[in-house]
């Protein structure tokens, strides 16, 4: 089956219209969508590099990543809402666009992985999983968080 | 020499012109200032929230900025490199972009407030660490540094938009004044 029909029906929504048209509702939207980005970045990152044996390398990882956790819900929730907006506004483009194709999979893959693999290992306790297993699913987060931000960026170059 | 000849020089270099017309080395120095944006700010609001005391309560913050710090410098290293590089390949469209020159007097108050921070409330660091409520001064370098931040980041993003170029004309004269346009001339 097509998804054609349904990218078509969110291009002729209302809202998608109403962003359209609008000049500046756009360009807010994005920016808003790139700021919860930034957050999302800061709280992913901090647990990540903490988890590969950088940075706040003190601190026990659960503890780090239940801390960063509102700010990664918080971010993901803003960018979400703003993405689907931004996406309501140009569907079709989005259709026929690889980018955006590789961000949305690389949002999925992102997602699951955080909510499953990396929140159960950061969470653990320390020496229950092995360093190298640790660094893996740390690289494997930037890897995919990376895929979701490069292929953002290439849905405006297309 | 005036910046305005000077971004003109600048843009007739060969360097500029190249990158400019390229298909792919404009959106890649892009996209790697959107990537690196992540690692520095990324680690600066994780401090500027923890100055705040809305994250990381039990972490000292002499230990958050000593250990994060080395990583927003190396981010922010790779950021104004890319920057650059984005600002040589239309110098003069920049030059005369009203967001463009809001994003570099932001970017100057970011600085001052670093510097503010740095050379004041922070030299005592270790002795209020881990104080439940952080000193006054520390709090408002942490809100002052998000609000800044968030500015020039919406700044940059919206220098791409050519709303307020000089040749769409007729604009405000503020907005002529502000962007260095001749509102009776198209450029």
């Amino acid at each position: 089956m097509s998804l054609l029909p349904f990218f078509t029906w969110c291009e002729k929504s209302a809202v998608g219209e109403a962003i359209r048209n609008s000049q500046w509702l756009f360009p807010v939207i994005e920016s808003v969508h790139l700021l919860a980005l930034v957050l999302i970045a800061g709280a992913v990152l901090v647990v990540d590099m903490r988890l590969f044996g950088l940075g706040l390398r003190r601190q026990p990882v659960a503890e780090l990543a239940r801390d960063a956790q509102p700010w990664m819900i918080g971010g993901l929730t803003v960018m979400v809402t703003t993405g689907i907006l931004l996406f309501l506004a140009e569907a079709i483009k989005c259709y026929y666009s690889p980018a955006f194709a590789v961000k949305m999979t690389s949002l999925l893959l992102a997602l699951v992985f955080t909510f499953t693999v990396r929140r159960k290992v950061t969470l653990a306790g320390e020496g229950r999983v092995g360093p190298l297993w640790r660094r893996l699913v740390a690289v494997v987060s930037v890897l995919l968080w990376s895929g979701v931000g490069i292929g953002g960026r290439w849905i405006g170059f297309s | 020499m005036s910046l305005q000849s000077f971004c003109e020089w600048l843009a007739s270099t060969s360097g500029s012109i190249a990158l400019h017309e390229s298909v792919w080395g404009y959106p890649i120095v892009e996209s790697l200032h959107v990537l690196t944006m992540c690692l520095f700010l990324g680690m600066i609001v994780m401090l500027d929230l923890r100055l705040l005391s809305l994250t990381m309560r039990t972490v000292p913050v002499s230990q958050v900025a000593g250990r994060l710090l080395p990583w927003a410098r190396a981010g922010f290293a790779v950021m104004v490199i890319t920057g650059a590089l984005l600002f040589y390949a239309i110098p003069v469209r920049a030059f005369h972009n009203i967001f463009f020159r809001i994003k570099i007097v932001m970017l100057i108050l970011a600085g001052l407030n670093v510097w503010v921070f740095h050379s004041g409330v922070f030299r005592r660091v270790t002795e209020w660490d881990l104080d439940p409520v952080l000193p006054k001064k520390a709090r408002v370098a942490g809100a002052v540094s998000l609000v800044l931040w968030a500015s020039i980041v919406v700044a940059g993003r919206m220098i791409a938009y050519n709303w307020f170029d000089c040749d769409r004309q007729p604009q405000p004269s503020t907005v002529n004044f502000l962007a260095g346009c001749d509102g009776n001339s198209t450029e």
